[in-house]
């Protein structure tokens, strides 16, 4: 009876230890999914580059890759992409953030909940949509405005990745805005501040880290995406100017894919690589903010208890 | 005097200018949503036809169908989930139930949050090195699915975690009082009340997954054969919205290309009710 009894027991903590252990690699996967991607990227990439040599890959201004004598810089693809998302920063940050002061502070619950779900809806369209409307009504139109031969351009593909950074920045600072303390405001507005300076002034600095976030979350938005940018751009490899067509980094490794072979192809994993680079830093640099963000919310429940104390 | 004046003043014409500002960028916000909502019904609504849905795209007749790309996109949607629930679905919980190293889970949270800062088109040419070329499934629905599966990781795993922590730690310490041993609380206490996480994870996944085309360009391809019921996880096929991209810019045919966009637009706004609803359907569930 009794060694029976301990035998169900081994047997049960045998199967306890088990499942354990499965759940456990569960959980290592997502490590060793961006290890795989770490690993792949950097292996595909370094030949090219060691092949070209480091300096003339990205410092080069010229970019011929199916030329006699094949030439690979990819600085107008650098330089496109850093002034792309600069451009779409400079456009959808303000929109975005005033916005979200204004859906966080003034709007009535029913107003913000309409909003709101209008910009999760923005969110959630695909970029190729993106991309149609850009091509069907942006380019045109700023080919007639500006009376230049195609309306392909940076400026295109600046104010299509103005849109589509919105709800995220939206969303960002409207997490970091609502977790501001009510008596931070009420004690400005005690002090005599009228409301819009109270919120400008006592509100949004209290939740700077949230929103440095939410326009890093942008940039990374931004410097990754390939299939709106494509349909807009127009793709030719010119050093970055407003009214000309253009080639980012994304759509660099993305438009020549499919037919690219020997060292053209290697150098577009070169091309990854860095934008990965880039990637891997604006992440840092979110986590960073996010963290700063969450350190200041905790900082302002330990002072709401103080105060009650 | 005058100077009290000034700064009133200034204080006004301050709040006056804040607030017009906001009122351009709120209107500006809806506008935008509005325009392209209404854009797209309107250029695409009128081109969708039962013949378009039903055929494929034919040189004979010289028409366009996308029947192809709906069973594409399909397939990519099923199989995705299939994999990753599981996944997200365990690591949520070895992360929240199990794990007791605090390193361990800073650093698979830190993994997971790098995962999702990644660009889809990295993952496409990642996924087209290891599972097209390295594992040899070549371009195919599946390699597509696998590499969706990694992008929709942190997104299952993330809703499942937050419904998971909402679980009352009391819930598990009655199970765990009535002698019932980890697994089998996990199994029937814990799994059965984070449903809404997971749930949430799903529907959030199916429209990233809808969404997607850089990640599949290059693994799925964007062939618009019609191929059967089995050998379609194998064969190539472009989802919707690689239809839509291949239509647009390689072809020229806009009629269609809007069509799918209006398709896209209604399945999206459908997702995102679906989002809404099952949100309030739990939060009122668990109140009670």
């Amino acid at each position: 009876m009794k060694n029976n009894k301990s035998f169900a027991d081994r047997h049960k903590k045998l199967t306890e230890d088990i499942i354990h252990i499965i759940f456990l690699i569960f959980g290592l996967i997502t490590v060793a999914f961006v290890l795989l991607i770490t690993v792949y990227l950097i292996i595909a990439g370094i030949p090219a580059i060691r092949k070209i040599g480091l300096i003339k890959f990205l410092f080069g201004t010229k970019w011929a890759s199916t030329a006699a004598e094949p030439e690979y810089g990819i600085l107008p693809f650098i330089l496109t992409s850093i002034y792309g998302t600069a451009g779409a920063i400079v456009i959808g940050v303000p929109i975005g953030f005033l916005t979200s002061v204004y859906l966080a502070k003034i709007a009535k619950p029913r107003v913000r909940a309409v909003i709101e779900s209008a910009v999760s809806l923005l969110a959630g369209i695909p970029s190729v949509v993106y991309g149609l409307v850009g091509m069907m009504v942006l380019v045109p139109g700023i080919r007639k405005l500006f009376n230049i031969p195609d309306g392909a351009s940076l400026l295109a593909a600046i104010i299509v990745l103005a849109i589509m950074i919105l709800p995220s920045i939206i969303k960002v600072s409207l997490t970091a805005l609502d977790a501001v303390p009510k008596e931070y405001e009420d004690a400005s507005l005690a002090l005599g501040a009228n409301p819009i300076e109270t919120y400008f002034r006592v509100s949004v600095p209290a939740a700077k880290s949230g929103i440095a976030a939410a326009v890093v979350l942008g940039v990374g938005r931004a410097i990754g995406e390939a299939m709106a940018v494509m349909m807009v751009s127009g793709n030719v490899p010119n050093m970055p100017s407003l009214f000309q067509s253009v080639r980012f980094l994304t759509t660099a490794v993305a438009s020549e894919m499919s037919y690219a072979a020997g060292l053209q192809r290697q150098a577009l994993f070169s091309i990854a690589l860095v934008l990965f680079l880039f990637i891997m830093l604006i992440n840092a640099l979110l986590n960073f903010f996010l963290k700063r963000s969450r350190g200041t919310k905790e900082k302002h429940s330990r002072k709401r208890k103080e105060a009650s104390d | 005097m005058i100077m009290k004046n000034n700064i009133k003043t200034k204080r006004k014409a301050y709040s006056v200018l804040m607030k017009a500002l906001m009122g351009i960028s709120v209107t500006l916000t809806c506008a935008l949503v509005l325009f392209l909502i209404g854009y797209i019904l309107v250029k695409g609504l009128p081109n969708i036809s039962w013949k378009l849905l039903s055929t494929k795209p034919s040189y004979l007749d010289d028409s366009i169908g996308i029947l192809p790309d709906i069973l594409n996109t399909l397939y990519v949607v099923l199989a995705t989930l299939v994999i990753v629930l599981p996944l997200g679905v365990g690591a949520a919980i070895y992360l929240n139930e199990y794990a007791s190293n605090k390193k361990l889970v800073g650093i698979i949270e830190y993994a997971s949050e790098t995962l999702s800062g990644i660009p889809s088109i990295i993952y496409g040419l990642v996924g087209m090195l290891f599972f097209c070329q390295f594992l040899g499934m070549k371009t195919s629905l599946l390699a597509g699915s696998l590499t969706l599966v990694i992008m929709n990781l942190p997104t299952v795993m993330r809703t499942t975690q937050e419904s998971l922590k909402t679980v009352p730690q009391s819930y598990r310490e009655g199970a765990f009082g009535l002698g019932a041993g980890k697994w089998r609380v996990i199994r029937t206490v814990v799994l059965p009340s984070c449903v809404d996480g997971i749930i949430t994870g799903c529907i959030l996944s199916v429209g990233r997954i809808l969404g997607e085309s850089a990640a599949l360009l290059f693994t799925a391809g964007f062939a618009h054969a019609l191929n059967g019921i089995w050998d379609g996880l194998t064969s190539a096929g472009a989802t919707l919205t690689v239809a839509l991209y291949v239509y647009a810019k390689e072809n020229g045919e806009f009629e269609v290309a809007f069509a799918i966009a209006a398709i896209l637009m209604i399945l999206t706004v459908l997702i995102n009710l679906a989002a809404t609803m099952v949100g309030k359907y739990f939060k009122k569930k668990k109140n009670i």
